[in-house]
């Protein structure tokens, strides 16, 4: 079946039978694996991703589901190049092995988008649905903060 | 290409001891690090699995393929396919595939590969093993008890024991006595039973690698810690010569010793599926087999005896510990070690005896985490020495700073500690942001159902190898000159998250006056990297930064040398020298501080060349309905030596911190007959952000002399030894419930209750 959807702000096509994972077309045929699977079931978060702006684990959306809508991947965050969040990240701890990182930005650029002043308190919930196992989270917690408070001084752009 | 002179303009060395950005973030936070499974498909590539065993112990009588399944594009392999069925670790004990016996559930039995997923997993399910189960040994008291025999002669993977002052005899029966009289003429003898569970590491990305053969020999890139680890197993598994084997490390997404040993063995089987089909062999677990089969976290059982005066001073210690090492030994022994020498914790003692013993059962190897023994021993005597003070009517605090060794003193192995003991400053610093003393002294703050305590714990853990084990392993580093006068670290050290990449880069920076930017880090392939031993036990800032540091101050001699004859600037003395020399390259080998002494047949002398300290400050909530603790606050102060990145020294400490509350509060493998019933992240929990309290790491230096950077020790694993205590004190403090039993879960916490009242 054919899907189209908007990914990462470019209009793609792909051939797939629609119960195929997202994630598994992601890191397949459309080619881009910094989406990670940690778990596979709704548990890790690493797989996190922007469904119409919402975050969502693509190891639990199907692409028969996205077809119209627009995806965003960590891909998408930092072209062409690296935003405060992701800055944030490397300049504060945030990212030790990695592997996380990908689904932590993708939520934090969630909360972000929504509330550029977030608390530490509802910086921790927004990613509460994305497992870490390196850092403790503090440091995560650091990045997110100063990001935010960056962007404002930006003038809320990213 | 940028040279040393374009670097010139931004920032200037000293780059130690600031935190710049670490070097393979941009990549991580772009979604373009590539980890295993990213690495695009080869050609041909088949995909990987492998049938395992489903229950505990059985004899293996036969596999048959359902006749029915079209087996025409599937590679199988089985024991009997194997010229060598041993993965080397520290012996060959441990089958690459079971052969007629079953000794774990999950155990590997069959190998099998198909290009097409989706058939692979079908494939598994057509291999019918024929088992004739045996009752398994699945306690580890039941095999000391030699109820069966499952291992060896006796079920014992591994004996030691250590002695000190009037227990220091060599006959044991005597040395058991003269302690067991010490501790009687004691003025207060405490009795304690203490145990802990297994923990699974939970990396996030799972255990992967991709091998494949060509006419240079086996290659296996993966997910690891140690490179040369899985090297010498594909050496022995294939009896190949050294350079036929070529081990790559992937961008690794967490080990946390998870991904030391047990590589060797997912190497080993996607080797084997590679060579028989021929075709590049892609093995990627997923979670729940992950769980299943691979390494956890020994559980302990620790009894401790001792005797103090009236006054508080420590006098007499005797300890019997008991690990469970699971059906095969891989690096069990290294384990009971650590755990044996962290057994007395951080405190004086006159007398003592240590005796310590791993078994065997029939469950799954348990291997290295984080630790490495000694989260479980220092449990053990940290909730002693709260008894302790229980008995005596004292804070326990004060009673351990009152015993706590100090520069001079001498360990239970007869070690005397030669500076560099930041202990006191950690205690006092810890206590003093936690508001400890003051909190302590409030009577038990009960607010509706909710009751608030604090508790802490303080200890040691010994960086580098145990012993001799530096000497005899001889790490070696190369640095090599290129050209613009850049300079390339060639380690077997592997970045797993930690940042070795961007710490070495900075002592490179430092020991040569050049720029971060002019340092190379090569990617660890056993190829063209030399051995620096493994990445693991505390060692690779302190031993293997140490040779990081003399090997670029080598080279950077070397062009100097150069400058000073021809002149010109370092680039142009750079380029000089490599077209007259056409490779320039420093081969530097590690070299033990003389003083050390260690003697492996009595286990006395100097354990570690120096040891990192801690003081941990837990501040929980109870809820007396349900007895849920929530941690609401996590206080620590490290003795590192030398911080020479601030912010991932305590991105180190944190995240050690956290594995040490989930361990303590939540994680538990729950086992019924062999079999582990939660293999998956929803049942099996981790911390999230919102369970995580806010942290606040103070960072203590007191250097090493030896240290690179000015002083750097280990600090790798000594955050993940004082959670656990620290929280079950504050748990006491909060609600009078003493446990001695890991996790605290609140089922265990009921259970105490209940006891109490009855
Ligand atoms: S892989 Fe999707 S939540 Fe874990
Ligand atoms: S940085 Fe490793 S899991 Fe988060």
């Amino acid at each position: 079946m054919k899907i189209t959807l908007t990914l990462n702000g470019l209009s793609r096509e792909v051939d797939l039978p629609p119960l195929v994972r997202l994630l598994d077309a992601l890191r397949g045929p459309l080619g881009l694996p910094g989406t990670k699977e940690g778990c596979g079931e709704g548990e890790c978060g690493s797989c996190t991703v922007l469904l119409d702006g919402e975050p969502v684990n693509a190891c639990l959306v199907s692409i028969g589901q996205c077809e119209g809508r627009a995806v965003t991947t960590v891909e998408g965050l930092s072209a062409p190049h690296l935003g405060p969040l992701a800055r944030c990240f490397v300049d504060h701890g945030g990212a030790q092995c990695g592997i996380c990182t990908p689904g932590m930005l993708i939520s934090a650029e969630a909360l972000l988008a929504r509330r550029p002043d977030p608390s530490d308190e509802e910086i921790r919930e927004a990613i509460a649905g994305n497992l870490c196992r390196c850092t403790g989270y503090q440091r995560i917690v650091d990045s997110i903060r100063e990001a935010a408070r960056e962007r404002r001084e930006a003038g809320g752009a990213a | 290409m940028t040279t040393a002179a374009q670097n010139a303009s931004s920032a200037r060395p000293p780059f130690i001891g600031t935190n710049v950005p670490r070097t393979d973030g941009a990549s991580k936070v772009t979604g373009r690090a590539a980890y295993v499974d990213d690495l695009p498909r080869e050609p041909g590539e088949l995909f990987g699995a492998t049938v395992r065993s489903p229950v505990p112990r059985a004899r293996l009588r036969g596999i048959t393929l359902d006749p029915a399944f079209d087996w025409s594009d599937v590679t199988v392999v089985r024991a009997s396919d194997l010229a060598v069925n041993e993965v080397q670790c520290i012996t060959a004990e441990q089958p690459i595939l079971a052969a007629d016996q079953i000794r774990h559930a999950y155990e590997p039995v069959v190998l099998l590969a198909c290009a097409d997923k989706r058939k692979l997993a079908q494939a598994v399910r057509a291999v019918k093993l024929d088992l004739e189960p045996l009752t398994p040994i699945l306690d580890p008291e039941q095999s000391l008890a030699k109820v069966d025999v499952i291992w060896g002669e006796d079920n014992v993977h591994k004996r030691f024991s250590i002695t000190k002052g009037r227990a220091d005899l060599p006959d044991p029966a005597a040395s058991a006595a003269a302690i067991e009289a010490a501790i009687a003429s004691s003025e207060v003898v405490v009795r304690g039973r203490y145990t802990t569970h297994h923990q699974e590491q939970l990396y996030i990305e799972p255990q992967g690698v991709i091998a494949r053969w060509d006419e240079k020999g086996v290659h296996v890139t993966g997910s690891l810690q140690c490179p040369y680890y899985v090297h010498k197993a594909l050496v022995h598994g294939f009896d190949l010569a050294a350079d036929r084997v070529h081990v790559t490390q992937a961008v690794t997404g967490g080990g946390f010793g998870g991904k030391e040993e047990y590589p060797s063995v997912i190497a080993l089987h996607a080797a084997l599926l590679a060579q028989k089909s021929g075709k590049p062999v892609r093995m990627i677990y997923d979670r729940k087999e992950d769980i299943e089969a691979t390494t956890k976290r020994h559980p302990a059982i620790c009894e401790i005896v001792s005797g103090c005066d009236r006054d508080g001073t420590l006098r007499a210690l005797s300890i019997r510990i008991l690990m469970d090492g699971g059906a095969y030994m891989t690096l069990t022994p290294v384990v009971l070690s650590r755990g044996a020498l962290h057994a007395a914790g951080v405190y004086r003692w006159d007398d003592v005896r240590i005796d310590a013993v791993a078994v065997a059962t029939n469950t799954p190897p348990n291997g290295a985490f984080r630790g490495f023994g000694a989260p479980q021993t220092i449990w053990a005597i940290e909730r002693h020495l709260d008894r302790v003070a229980q008995e005596l009517g004292r804070d326990p605090m004060d009673l351990k700073a009152q015993n706590m060794l100090r520069e001079g003193d001498t360990t239970a192995t007869g070690q005397t500690l030669r500076g560099s003991v930041g202990v006191a400053e950690c205690l006092e610093k810890a206590l003093t942001a936690s508001g400890y003393h003051d909190k302590r002294k409030a009577p038990p703050a009960v607010r509706g159902r909710v009751a608030r305590g604090i508790g802490a714990s303080v200890f040691m853990h010994g960086a580098g190898f145990t012993g001799s084990g530096e000497k005899h392993l001889k790490g070696r580093v190369a640095v090599d000159l290129l050209p613009g006068g850049r300079l390339r670290i060639r380690t077997a050290s592997t970045d797993i998250g930690q940042g070795t990449e961007t710490v070495f880069r900075q002592i490179a920076a430092d020991a040569t006056g050049l720029h971060l930017a002019d340092i190379d880090f090569a990617v660890p392939s056993t190829s063209y990297v030399p051995d620096s031993g493994p990445t693991v036990a505390s060692r690779t800032v302190m031993v293997v930064g140490g040779i990081v540091e003399r090997a670029a101050r080598e080279v950077a001699a070397r062009v100097r040398a150069e400058q000073e004859t021809s002149g010109g600037d370092f680039a142009a003395a750079a380029d000089r020298l490599l077209t007259k020399e056409r490779e320039v390259t420093a081969l530097v080998q590690y070299e033990h501080p003389g003083w050390v002494t260690w003697d492996d047949s009595t286990y006395k002398g100097d354990a570690y060349p120096v040891y990192g300290y801690a003081c941990d400050v837990a501040e929980v909530e109870v809820d007396l309905d349900t007895l849920e603790v929530t941690v609401t606050g996590f206080w620590s102060a490290t003795d590192v030596g030398k911080a020479i990145h601030p912010v991932m020294c305590k991105g180190q400490i944190e995240g050690g911190s956290l594995q040490a509350i989930g361990w303590a509060l939540w994680e538990d493998v729950v086992w019924k007959n062999g079999l582990i019933q939660n293999p998956r992240m929803t049942n099996y929990i981790i911390p999230t952000a919102l369970d995580a309290p806010p942290m606040h790491v103070d960072l203590v230096e007191a250097p090493y002399a030896y240290g690179p950077g000015g002083g750097a020790k280990g600090v790798g694993e000594l955050p993940m030894d004082g959670g656990a205590p620290a929280i079950a004190a504050a748990v006491e403090h909060a609600t009078g419930l003493f446990a001695r039993d890991l996790p605290l879960l609140p089922e265990r916490l009921l259970e105490l209750q209940t006891n109490r009242k009855g």
